[in-house]
């Protein structure tokens, strides 16, 4: 019951803030409303036994990307911030078609029960040898690889935001 | 236990905002939160399935795409930082001496 | 417990000769002088060499490395070489280029090798993990390159709408690969391949899953309706990188949509057919047509780009080891042909937008006999007239699609590649029969010649004696069947 609750609260503060995202005018404000998102997702995660990701979740998205975001708004403090219009011209006919399309994914993927291959990974072994334990195993023999590539990723981003971004060119 | 539909039903829910948004929103950088708002749809629907399915894969695949998210807002924060310097303008309708 | 075996080190080998030269290009870029920049790309295609001798050496090894993560096989390897390729001409038009937009700097050359590595991770995916993975890695190199040209509004504005247009798509992928992992619990390749053939699934889901990926990635390889952003991006990227971005990108696209759908999704191939036969019939009317009336030379072939995808999606749709060998070849073919005619524009541009018009191409042939010839060459080779490649490669997908029963499909495509022949020749006309506007010499340059005269050699080569990359393409495709 208790975990019902929790879930309802989570779930509508997040579509609550997701949607303030997409129709307020302030961009800093729409940030603000992200920050609501990020962190009730975090809590679905613990609900949902992934307390790892949860706390990389506020990290990462709470923590560096929406701060980043915030930068940059607050670096912009002129006439280009002003929206003339908050949304495109055509949003009359676009909000519908996209309504409607969410009506199809939901009577699609609610009628159909995901009963995909079950892995050995239970929530009681989970739990006994501790959540970040177990991830930090997988991620460093099975899923080493794309561990890696994630690396140069970070890497490929550093030295992309340093040659967009510098004052001065040499 | 909360039913695994719940969280397909949310994500879902989440997945359409951010596409309206993407297709609706005029400033850039508000177009980029959508992105976010649909990145975070996938990780919900993920570590929910990685949950009912007792896999870790779903929780792994979770920190890749949050790497990558990282990795995009430094680059797309940068590109937009670039253009501001030449047009002061976040406005995609400013965006137009192409044609879109 | 897993572990790490050297045979898993040996099979990367190529992807991290890769990464070291272009860590080593990124860190030299800092201490070499401005007057020797040039020698950095150089030493980038000396990288690639090295990590082709390496692919080329294994060619016959087929080895799952990682658990499953990655693959080293004949398919991957046949796209490696087509990605060495693709890269190094590419990077031997740039080094004038570069120098003359001011925009030499090492890291220019080592984001042209990142999005090789991620080129070659894709290609070799095994998972959809490193598919993404190696997907993200190649974009975030190609979105800074798009926009290198800081002070160039139009390169901003390029790089951004790539930008945000290509996160968003792979938002819809990674949609499509969360449902798939639900539906089947795994995101291995072979595994859902498994899982479809023995478990129980709902229909309705796994196609709504396919319909994700394939947004996903018929966005990559630039096909109707997710085309919007190809002619704006072509258009305001520095050339040299719309060249790489036109041949490269698309190549390892298509290597990683075909893997994946023929590897993970043989089980509902009539429903995935159908939907990429559509795209391919949009793809070569839209592209074809409005490439007739562009003006911009870098806007034209943008648009001779979405119906160059429709040609390859025709093979993908005859499907078999004939169909998929026909896209192999085709796409080799491509990269030189098309390359071949960016470089010339390359070579014409003056900095700024001059040399980007078809009207800059007027007189050519009085100016300089050679560099008119090569031009008429690339462009006889994308309207695919024999006896170049580019007839080779169109023929070979016309066939596949007629032994598969795709007539129809079949027939659509000649008649649209009878419509390329208009534009592709206005250029040739332009060349030959129209007066000089002024009379400013090309100034041509070592590497800028050698990557022409190689493009052009092998144009013709496969043109006259296409058996032999035929054969490889064959041989290669055996290890997805």
């Amino acid at each position: 019951m208790i975990l019902q609750v929790a879930f309802i609260y989570f779930a509508a503060v997040t579509v609550f803030s997701a949607l303030m995202v997409i129709t307020r005018k302030n961009p800093v404000h729409c940030a603000l409303y992200m920050l609501a998102v990020f962190t009730h997702v975090a809590g679905l995660f613990v609900l949902l036994d992934a307390e790892f990701v949860a706390a990389v979740q506020v990290l990462v998205y709470a923590g560096a990307i929406l701060v980043l975001f915030l930068f940059v708004i607050m670096l912009f403090r002129g006439d280009g911030m002003k929206d003339k219009a908050r949304f495109v011209s055509g949003w009359p006919i676009v909000a519908p078609i996209a309504i409607a399309l969410m009506g199809l994914l939901m009577s699609i993927l609610m009628h159909s029960g995901f009963s995909g291959a079950q892995g050995s990974y239970t929530i009681e072994a989970v739990r006994s040898a501790g959540n970040s334990q177990v991830i930090g195993m997988a991620l460093y023999t099975d899923y080493l690889f794309p561990f890696e590539i994630a690396s140069v990723i970070l890497l490929v981003a550093m030295v992309g935001a340093i040659v967009l971004a510098k004052k001065k060119a040499d | 236990m909360i039913p695994l539909s719940w969280y397909i039903a949310l994500s879902v829910l989440m997945f359409s905002i951010g596409v309206l948004g993407v297709l609706i929103r005029r400033n850039v950088i508000i177009i980029f939160m959508c992105i976010e708002l649909i990145l975070n749809s996938v990780n919900i629907a993920m570590v929910a399935f990685a949950h009912y399915l007792n896999s870790v894969r779903g929780q792994i695949f979770v920190l890749f795409i949050m790497t990558v998210a990282a990795a995009e807002a430094a680059i797309g924060l940068a590109i937009i930082i670039a253009m501001y310097r030449n047009k002061e303008t976040l406005n995609t309708s400013d965006i137009n001496i192409m044609k879109w | 417990m897993p572990t790490i075996s050297t045979a898993d080190l040996a099979a990367i080998s190529p992807e991290i000769i890769v990464l070291c030269s272009a860590m080593a290009v990124l860190i030299m870029g800092l201490f070499v002088k401005k007057e020797w920049r040039f020698l950095l790309g150089y030493l980038s295609v000396a990288g690639l060499a090295a990590a082709a001798d390496r692919t080329w050496a294994m060619r016959s090894v087929v080895h799952g490395a990682f658990s499953g993560m990655f693959i080293l096989d004949g398919y991957a390897t046949y796209f490696k070489m087509v990605f060495y390729v693709a890269a190094a001409i590419a990077l031997l038009i740039s080094i004038s280029y570069v120098r003359m937009e001011n925009i030499e700097k090492g890291e220019y050359y080592g984001l042209i090798l990142f999005a090789t590595a991620g080129m070659m991770v894709m290609a070799s995916g095994s998972d959809l993990m490193t598919v993404y993975l190696g997907i993200e890695l190649m974009a975030l190199s190609i979105y800074v390159l798009a926009g290198f040209l800081r002070k160039s509004l139009r390169s901003n504005e390029a790089a951004l709408k790539y930008f945000l247009l290509g996160a968003f798509s792979s938002g819809i992928l990674l949609y499509g690969i969360a449902l798939i992992y639900g539906i089947t619990g795994t995101t291995n390749l072979h595994d859902i391949a498994a899982f479809i053939q023995t478990g129980t699934y709902s229909k309705p889901a796994l196609i709504l899953s396919m319909i994700l990926m394939l947004a996903g990635f018929g966005f990559k390889v630039a096909a109707v309706p997710f085309h919007m952003w190809t002619p704006d991006v072509y258009e305001g990227a520095p050339t040299s990188v719309t060249a790489f971005m036109s041949v490269g990108p698309k190549a390892a696209a298509f290597a990683a949509f075909l893997r994946v759908f023929i590897t993970a999704l043989p089980q509902i191939q009539a429903d995935w057919t159908i939907i990429i036969a559509a795209l391919a019939i949009l793809s070569m009317l839209i592209g074809n047509v409005v490439a007739i009336s562009q003006t911009n030379i870098k806007r034209m072939l943008a648009y001779s780009s979405i119906a160059h995808a429709g040609y390859a999606m025709v093979g993908f749709v005859a499907g078999g080891a004939e169909g998929i060998s026909s896209v192999m070849t085709y796409l080799l073919i491509y990269v030189f042909m098309n390359l071949g005619a960016f470089g010339m524009v390359v070579a014409l541009s003056r900095g700024g937008m001059t040399g980007e018009r078809i009207e800059d191409f007027a007189g050519l042939s009085k100016k300089n006999k050679m560099a008119a010839l090569l031009m008429l060459i690339f462009m006889f080779s994308l309207a695919g007239i024999p006896p170049t490649a580019g007839f080779i490669g169109k023929f070979n997908i016309f066939m596949a699609a007629l032994n598969s029963g795709f007539l129809w499909l079949a027939l659509i495509m000649v008649v649209m590649s009878a419509v390329s022949a208009f534009f592709y020749l206005r250029v040739v006309l332009v060349m030959y029969m129209k007066e000089p506007e002024d009379d400013r010499k090309l100034t041509p340059n070592l590497s800028m010649y050698t990557a022409m005269a190689v493009a052009a050699y092998a144009v013709l080569y496969i043109g006259m004696n296409p058996s032999g990359v035929i054969d490889f393409a064959m041989k290669s495709v055996s290890g997805l069947m």
